[in-house]
């Protein structure tokens, strides 16, 4: 059990962005946590959260996710995919001002092995259909994480978006 | 209109960034926007066809949907 919870830097959206990339990653800690409050301008109700390692933009990532929206549940999965993707964030058909959230846990991050991580996302709104997606994923680069980055699939994310890196020590 | 940015956040220096995009990576952003939106009407048209044919077949068969979950229950 984690007894260190650390900080390693954060960020607001002041204006919109399309991506949000946390580079030089300090090696010093065990484990990696990202929470994330965000939300993306695209033209839906909600919009696919992705993430990506090292910029790596090889074949690399696996998920399995499981999705609810109120009425279904369903599980989907993709192999060698060129990007993780790990959830959803509400999009601008979506309650206005509504925003999801979601948390990433990435142990062993500094591994030279393939580093299984999973996330919990929500996208909340006040309407009639939430989403929840959780994933289980895999990286199979062979370097330690040192840099990250988070994407919706299509738009940006909104002014207000927040993003926190946190180190994770002796879990 | 202001061009679409990236943040990058340096966690060594403690720095941030706000970058400008590349018209090549504007590009993939449009690109991306134009395959979600079709990903969003091909998903709403195969809704559209189950739900008729289910509605075809209720008629076909004379019984109401209440009914044919009665049946499969």
């Amino acid at each position: 059990m984690a007894n260190t919870y650390t900080l390693i830097s954060s960020n607001t959206l002041s204006s919109s962005a399309a991506s949000v990339t946390f580079s030089s990653i300090p090696s010093t800690y065990t484990d990696l946590v990202l929470r994330i409050s965000s939300r993306s301008s695209a033209g839906a109700v909600q919009r696919i959260m992705n993430i990506e390692f090292n910029a790596d933009t090889t074949t690399k990532y696996s998920d399995t996710l499981l999705t609810g929206d109120g009425s279904t549940a369903t599980s989907t999965r993709e192999s060698a995919v060129t990007i993780a993707l790990i959830g959803y964030m509400p999009a601008s058909t979506a309650t206005a001002n509504t925003f999801g959230n979601a948390e990433i846990y990435i142990p062993s991050y500094n591994s030279t092995s393939s580093k299984p991580f999973s996330s919990a996302t929500v996208s909340e709104t006040n309407a009639t259909a939430a989403y929840i997606r959780n994933a289980a994923a895999l990286y199979t680069g062979t370097s330690g994480i040192s840099s990250l980055r988070i994407t919706p699939s299509s738009g940006t994310m909104d002014i207000g978006s927040s993003f926190y890196l946190y180190g994770i020590k002796n879990s | 209109m202001d061009k679409p940015t990236k943040v990058i956040i340096n966690c060594e220096t403690g720095e941030q960034e706000v970058i400008e995009l590349t018209a090549e990576e504007i590009a993939e952003l449009e690109a991306a926007a134009a395959q979600a939106e079709a990903d969003r009407i091909a998903a709403e048209e195969e809704a559209n066809a189950k739900a008729t044919a289910k509605a075809d077949l209720l008629e076909k068969l004379g019984i109401t949907e209440e009914e044919a979950k009665l049946l499969l229950s």
